[in-house]
């Protein structure tokens, strides 16, 4: 009950879903349909699990006063704050029951600020990583450096005023080279997530079972 | 005024993030939780709009549909770990949403990740009128593919004129490739730190225009 049904379950769903995508007759569709059903509705159960999980945690800290216990409240607040605003009490910002909603307000400006802005400051982070990776230390570091620097310049106005021809070298580069090694390596990943697929479905790869009861 | 307090808010815990650059501190803490937080309870409201209230609950209570009870009660059943005694359960729905995602993922990645790429990779070097930049690029791509798998295929020594010269070739056509995706990438982070500062100078400050 606790292994055997669980990898049976998947070696069962897993087949099926493979057969049903090769035979297309009225049987296999309704399958499928019912799978593009139920699966969004199992998986939003999944996030009650993540948000039990995440606040158990910061309760956690908030009960043993752990170090910088006070910043969980800066977690619990606003995840549930969030529904409640967009569901159970939709304030206005505008007055009555009008938009600009208060959980419009906190997507928007909050957080759409701290993620962007999370994610412009990686520029700063690769620009370091640059450095050390950048340097001409052999023949294929040079060429990393070269692609690299050429794609970056060919995008921006400098590109063109060192000549006309250097923007189409840097398209040229993304177009043809990148594009090879990309293709190798989606081949690659392709053959690992097939092999993964048919390993996790006849139940060769059981990590997933974790270690819940045993 | 909703607009200026929200643009208020926004430069505050945008410089908060950058704060980040000098040291750690408590301001960037604070925003850094209130992310979390903020981004699960977007989550959760959305989730119940999109899939639950359409999918569920309202077939539920006007359609009768009881046939979604049971992947209502599969879904359930992952909240069982939180109770140790029986925590076992939650590897059912886990089981199911994983064979059946496995299945239908099989045929698909075949087609996308594997058929599409060999069909895309079969070119033809030239064709008349075409430049001949071109027709040197549609050689490196089509020969370029073959080196890089060739690189990457580790069940062979790189050894001997075609493993040991295509391993070559293919790590050259990597490193090509990897400049370029670094390249591109540094591009579109930069492209959003001149957003943040637009938005610093110019919405925030009206510095520029």
């Amino acid at each position: 009950m606790k292994r055997t049904v669980p990898l049976m379950i998947v070696m069962v769903g897993g087949i099926l879903m493979m057969v049903q995508y090769f035979i297309p007759h009225q049987y296999s569709q309704a399958i499928f349909d019912a799978y593009v059903s139920w699966a969004p509705i199992i998986a939003a159960f999944a996030l009650i699990l993540g948000v039990g999980s995440l606040t158990r945690v910061h309760a956690h800290k908030i009960k043993r006063k752990s170090q910088n216990w006070q910043f969980s409240w800066a977690v619990l607040i606003p995840l549930y704050a969030m529904p409640i605003l967009a569901h159970l009490w939709p304030v206005s910002l505008a007055g009555g029951m009008d938009p600009p909603s208060a959980f419009h307000f906190m997507f928007m400006h909050v957080q759409v600020s701290i993620q962007s802005t999370m994610f412009s400051m990686l520029a700063f982070y690769i620009a370091s990583a640059a450095f050390r990776a950048f340097r001409a230390k052999s023949a294929l570091a040079t060429v990393l450096l070269l692609s690299a620097v050429i794609v970056m310049l060919g995008q921006v106005p400098i590109g063109d005023l060192i000549g006309k021809w250097f923007p189409q070298i840097g398209l040229w580069i993304l177009r043809f080279p990148n594009l090879a090694a990309k293709r190798a390596i989606m081949l690659g990943v392709g053959f690992g997530m097939l092999a993964t697929n048919l390993k996790i479905i006849f139940g060769v790869e059981r990590n997933w079972l974790g270690g819940a009861g045993k | 005024m909703y607009e200026t307090i929200g643009i208020w808010v926004g430069a505050f815990f945008t410089l908060a993030i950058y704060s980040f650059l000098y040291k750690e501190n408590p301001v960037y803490r604070l925003a850094e939780h209130l992310v979390v937080g903020i981004s699960l309870g977007y989550t959760m409201a959305i989730t119940y709009d999109v899939v639950l209230k359409p999918r569920l609950i309202e077939p539920l209570i006007g359609g009768h549909a009881w046939i979604l009870l049971i992947p209502a009660a599969l879904g359930l059943l992952y909240i069982t770990r939180f109770i140790p005694g029986i925590a076992w359960l939650s590897r059912y729905p886990i089981a199911f949403v994983m064979g059946t995602g496995m299945g239908v993922a099989f045929p698909l990645t075949m087609k996308s990740n594997v058929l599409r790429q060999l069909e895309a990779a079969m070119i033809p070097f030239y064709q008349s009128g075409m430049p001949w930049h071109v027709v040197v690029g549609n050689i490196v791509l089509v020969f370029g593919t073959l080196a890089a798998l060739i690189y990457f295929f580790f069940s062979k020594p790189h050894k001997g004129p075609f493993f040991g010269t295509g391993s070559k070739i293919g790590i050259w056509i990597i490193m090509l490739g990897f400049g370029a995706t670094f390249g591109f990438t540094v591009m579109g982070r930069i492209s959003l730190l001149i957003g943040r500062i637009q938005y610093l100078l110019g919405d925030w400050l009206h510095l520029i225009e």
